[in-house]
């Protein structure tokens, strides 16, 4: 670097100056850095254990600098309570898309939610499986075109796209719960603070934080980046409205 | 805590309960499941008062994963089940396996195969011993025959699990998890808080971050990866646990474990009363299955009989133990019904006559 060069900003401490595998236009990469500047930000680096689950995001261990373990497909909630009750004393935090969310995993991540376990789950909604090929997931949109929904979604025969940041809220244990979009600055902004709201949470001791992102996957939408973003304003953001379910500080 | 010496007239799964707390379990993660019920109830009730943690998961198959992230953090950990239940852990173990992490898997065997009934049975001894999940992996098992080894064998299940960075399997079945017996406790001093301190997840400071996993994804890395596993296998294999009873000067040796082998000691004792060359091989840890000490008394020549409460699983380890020299007879009492030492007259008496 020549001394004329001024970096804008510093990388966080909690992420790991390595390339990211992902395909261009995806936002696992926004995501992620959201995670790593917030556990830095708030001094949790070195008290972060992280559940990593199955698909493309598998690989959140390679990127962010904390001790992690790897879960089975749809089983983070469990293996992040497993992790909890172990170390009370840690933050935890856990990173599903939605296949291994809302279809596999539906009853690990209810129970996680009902049980109020103090951790934190990012939940990633591209509206399809990303790593293995682009399949429906239980959040593809009505109409929608997947390699297993090859004429669009048909709610008569495969039912209509879950909303999970309503039902996450509906659960007693739930302390944080909200949706929030990475399809421009603006939203990046706000998803960053709800995740910091969810993070609180936990470190609190107020129950279980929950965080929806609408992201994209350009790569299985057959979109150009540009393409997808406009996707996830124009149909996406209708559907899946955003905001915040649940918060129970705001009660106080 | 469990004091040193104390003699209690309690059943199998209280014992299993009791030695697991004296062991240091911090974490007991379970769904209700007959003839096992007696280990989460008293979890439930006791585990808290010693600073324990106790889930009643909302499936087996969130159970044996929540064992994943507590044996992740370096925890004693540990789950319960009965066969329907244990089949539903599999994948779970499988990670356990792939992802070095220790773990005790209690499976009080139910009869099968599907719902099956809720008595004894023998049926998952398949299951138990030569992986049950998916892929190149096997748990250390061990097979408790009376409620004292309940006690005692759980605790080296958890030794055994740290030792080898392992899922170790305690096989017991609705016999010896119901039956009352005076068991002596004993105060566990030396599980060391330090255990896992190496390879454990506790918050990366001062070193770079660590990884816990079972994904192998570049070449060559997963055959790397098993190869380390099996010199593992090998290494357990080294030290197995058995009874020997009265084989010295038997001319035909009854291969039998856990409740069955109990039984069948009665019976060789009675046999043995009435003047009959018979004794008793009780393989207490099942994988890695004794096949030396085994292929030693067949290599004194000496007749075998495999008796299991299935149709016949063992008796296949049996015969590769000492297949070089001689062959095993097999005896089978049907799962759903409860053997008692005569019922095994018979078939020894027939296979001591034989040739």
């Amino acid at each position: 670097m020549s001394e004329q060069e001024i970096l804008a900003f510093d990388r966080a401490d909690a992420i790991v100056d390595v390339p990211t595998h992902y395909c261009p236009g995806c936002q696992h990469g926004v995501a992620h850095r959201l995670a790593g500047e917030l556990l830095s930000e708030m001094g949790l680096t070195e008290d972060t254990l992280l559940v990593t689950s199955i698909g493309c995001s598998v690989f959140l261990y390679n990127y962010l600098n904390v001790d992690s373990v790897e879960a089975p497909h749809g089983r983070a909630p469990a293996v992040a309570t497993g992790v909890k009750r172990a170390r009370t004393d840690k933050f935890v935090l856990s990173y599903q898309g939605d296949g291994d969310l809302a279809s596999i995993g539906m009853a690990e991540i209810m129970h996680i939610a009902n049980r109020g376990e103090k951790v934190s789950i990012i939940f990633v909604n591209n509206t399809v499986y990303g790593m293995t090929g682009g399949q429906m997931a239980p959040t593809t949109m009505e109409g929608q075109k997947t390699t297993t929904s090859p004429n669009g979604r048909d709610p008569m025969k495969e039912g209509q796209a879950i909303r999970m940041a309503e039902i996450i809220a509906s659960l007693g244990g739930t302390a944080y719960s909200a949706r929030v979009a990475l399809n421009n600055v603006k939203n990046i902004r706000k998803a960053k603070k709800a995740m910091k709201k969810a993070f609180e949470v936990q470190q609190k001791g107020l129950g279980f934080g929950f965080i929806e992102l609408l992201a994209t996957c350009p790569t299985n939408w057959r979109m150009t980046p540009i393409q997808a973003n406009e996707r996830v304003e124009s149909e996406m953001i209708p559907y899946f409205p955003l905001g915040v379910y649940k918060d129970v500080t705001a009660e106080d | 805590m469990a004091k040193n010496g104390e003699k209690l007239f309690i059943k199998g799964n209280e014992a299993i309960s009791r030695g697991a707390i004296a062991a240091g379990l911090k974490c007991y993660f379970g769904y209700p499941i007959t003839p096992q019920n007696d280990i989460p109830e008293y979890m439930s009730a006791e585990l808290p008062k010693v600073g324990g943690e106790f889930v009643q998961a909302e499936s087996e198959v969130a159970a044996a994963n929540m064992l994943i992230g507590a044996a992740a953090a370096g925890s004693r950990c540990m789950t319960s089940s009965s066969s329907p239940g244990v089949s539903l852990k599999q994948e779970a173990i499988s990670y356990l396996a792939g992802s070095q992490l220790p773990a005790v898997i209690v499976n009080m065997n139910r009869g099968g195969p599907g719902l099956g009934d809720i008595g004894p049975s023998q049926g998952d001894y398949f299951q138990a011993t030569k992986g049950g999940g998916h892929g190149d992996y096997r748990t250390l098992v061990l097979a408790p025959g009376t409620c004292q080894e309940c006690y005692d064998l759980v605790i080296e299940a958890f030794d055994l699990a740290f030792k080898y960075r392992n899922p170790v399997m305690i096989l017991g079945d609705a016999i010896v998890g119901q039956m009352k017996e005076p068991v002596i406790t004993r105060e566990v001093k030396d599980h060391d808080a330090a255990e896992g301190k190496e390879w454990r997840i506790e918050g990366a400071k001062d070193r770079d971050h660590r990884i816990i996993k079972s994904l192998f994804l570049t070449e060559g890395s997963l055959a790397g990866h098993n190869q380390a596993l099996q010199a593992k296998y090998d290494e357990m294999a080294k030290n197995t646990k058995q009874e020997l009873f009265e084989t010295e000067d038997a001319e035909l040796i009854v291969v039998a474990y856990g409740s069955i082998g109990r039984i069948v000691k009665s019976t060789v004792r009675k046999l043995r009363a009435q003047g009959h060359k018979v004794g008793l091989f009780r393989p207490i840890t099942l994988y890695p299955f004794p096949s030396e000490e085994l292929n030693k008394l067949a290599k004194q020549g000496k007749k075998f009989l495999t008796i299991e409460h299935n149709l016949g699983q063992m008796v296949e380890d049996v015969r590769l133990s000492i297949r070089t020299i001689t062959d095993s007879d097999f005896f089978g009492f049907m799962p759903g019904n409860l053997p008692t030492p005569d019922d095994f007259e018979e078939p020894i008496l027939k296979s001591l006559g034989g040739k």
